[in-house]
């Protein structure tokens, strides 16, 4: 153990609206190498492909164009690309991690596979969902919510979807159309999306 | 489950609600964040991109066929856990305005140059020692609207990828003695007075390499994990 111990962590700060050539870069901006974007699932990866998207909108409904929302899954077989998760995995290259700004409209999109079901609490597991934060101007930390998927049965046995109260959850199940799965995010105000502390 | 990582960590952290930071008014929420344990969705998190980081991503200096314009600084660091431990294999990525404070980005309005030879964004993995390292041309301030005569102190912009996702950070890195710091809502928006000197870099004299470049150091400290719960010795 080090003898310097800090007081505490480094708080958050807001990522301020001009985050997008380091962290969203894309094509507009080619001097910056390194990018992830919303192309979670590379072609070939097993698993059901879906694309996740929807709007994010601030209090008023005002839809928010300088939000970044990033989110991290398992893959198909419910299993996360990390250290902590010791089953054994098939070779295949999916991170499970994506990033998206949202447009002038406040559309976000994720292009993935469908996640398998998760170990959970107490032996348990989970239905599919991804993890997602909600970052942005105006944001001084960002926010921990969930995407659950629409038809699933095992949303009903989900045990974190269960500590929500039955009439918020659905602002975390994303409603199916096809291959496409949409869900927006509310900062604030009616229909306002459960936010987690995690 | 246990937790494994501390709740009342995140003390630390500004509200979401600060409303002297006016855009924070429609877009913190209303109804209070309901707790979760910790499963092993939160327990882990991503590693990406890191090895596709080569050392020009943390040399912003050189990414371009001319040197940027401004005062040349040496940005370095550790990213520790709250226990003082190293975070080893940690993403750092970073964006900052140029010298004359004026971002890249499209959207940026502010009628300060451009620099041809600056980008602003830049890259590291830390090492076993939880080291990062960068250089770069110190930002500038730059006004904002979001009320009078507001300036940004000069500010360089971190993300970090922890162990898990729960260790997700974005934060600000301010320079010492900056005059900015009463009149700015961003950096007083966390409340505690310690915890906002967090984010204050300090200026090294050792980091300082000399004909060259000024030093500053920069701790970025993580949410850290629990030790395994032990019985501690008691006297009946």
């Amino acid at each position: 153990m080090s003898t310097d111990r800090p007081d505490g962590i480094s708080p958050s700060q807001t990522v301020g609206p001009f985050f997008h050539y380091g962290l969203t870069p894309g094509s507009a901006y080619p001097k910056v190498p390194v990018t992830v974007d919303g192309q979670v699932a590379a072609q070939g990866t097993p698993g059901e492909r879906i694309v996740v998207t929807g709007r994010v909108f601030d209090g008023e409904g005002t839809p928010v164009p300088d939000a970044m929302i990033e989110i991290w899954q398992a893959d198909a077989e419910g299993r996360y690309a990390h250290p902590a998760d010791g089953r054994a995995r098939a070779s295949n290259s999916f991170m499970g991690f994506g990033r998206s700004d949202t447009l002038a409209d406040g559309t976000y999109r994720f292009e993935t596979i469908k996640p398998g079901r998760t170990p959970g609490l107490n032996g348990g597991e989970q239905a599919p969902h991804l993890l997602v934060a909600v970052f942005g101007r105006g944001m001084l930390k960002h926010l921990y919510t969930r995407i659950y998927f629409d038809g699933e049965p095992s949303n009903a046995t989900d045990a974190i979807l269960n500590l929500v109260p039955s009439d918020r959850r659905q602002t975390l199940i994303a409603r199916r159309e096809g291959s496409t799965y949409r869900l927006d995010i509310r900062l604030q105000g009616d229909g306002e999306t459960v936010f987690f502390e995690i | 489950m246990t937790l494994e990582f501390p709740r009342k960590s995140t003390l630390a952290h500004p509200p979401s609600l600060h409303p002297s930071y006016t855009s924070t008014v429609l877009r913190a929420p209303k109804k209070p964040l309901i707790i979760v344990p910790h499963t092993l969705s939160e327990l882990t998190g991503p590693v990406y991109g890191h090895d596709k980081v080569t050392e020009t991503d943390s040399d912003l200096t050189r990414q371009h066929d001319g040197e940027p314009q401004g005062e040349r600084i040496i940005v370095t660091g550790r990213v520790l856990d709250e226990d003082g431990r190293p975070v080893p294999n940690a993403l750092v990525e970073l964006w900052q305005a140029n010298a004359a404070g004026r971002y890249v980005h499209s959207r940026d309005q502010h009628p300060a140059p451009l620099d041809p030879n600056f980008t602003g964004a830049g890259r590291y993995v830390t090492g076993e020692d939880g080291r990062y390292r960068f250089t770069t041309v110190k930002p500038g301030a730059y006004p904002w609207r979001n009320h009078h005569n507001a300036w940004r102190p000069a500010h360089i912009h971190f993300s970090v990828f922890g162990p898990s996702f729960l260790s997700r950070l974005v934060t600000q890195m301010y320079f010492p003695g900056d005059p900015l710091f009463p009149f700015d809502p961003i950096f007083n928006g966390i409340h505690d007075a310690k915890a906002r000197e967090r984010l204050i870099s300090r200026f090294d004299l050792d980091t300082t390499v000399p004909e060259w470049a000024l030093g500053y150091q920069f701790d970025i400290v993580l949410r850290g994990r629990e030790a395994t719960p032990m019985e501690e010795p008691h006297e009946h």
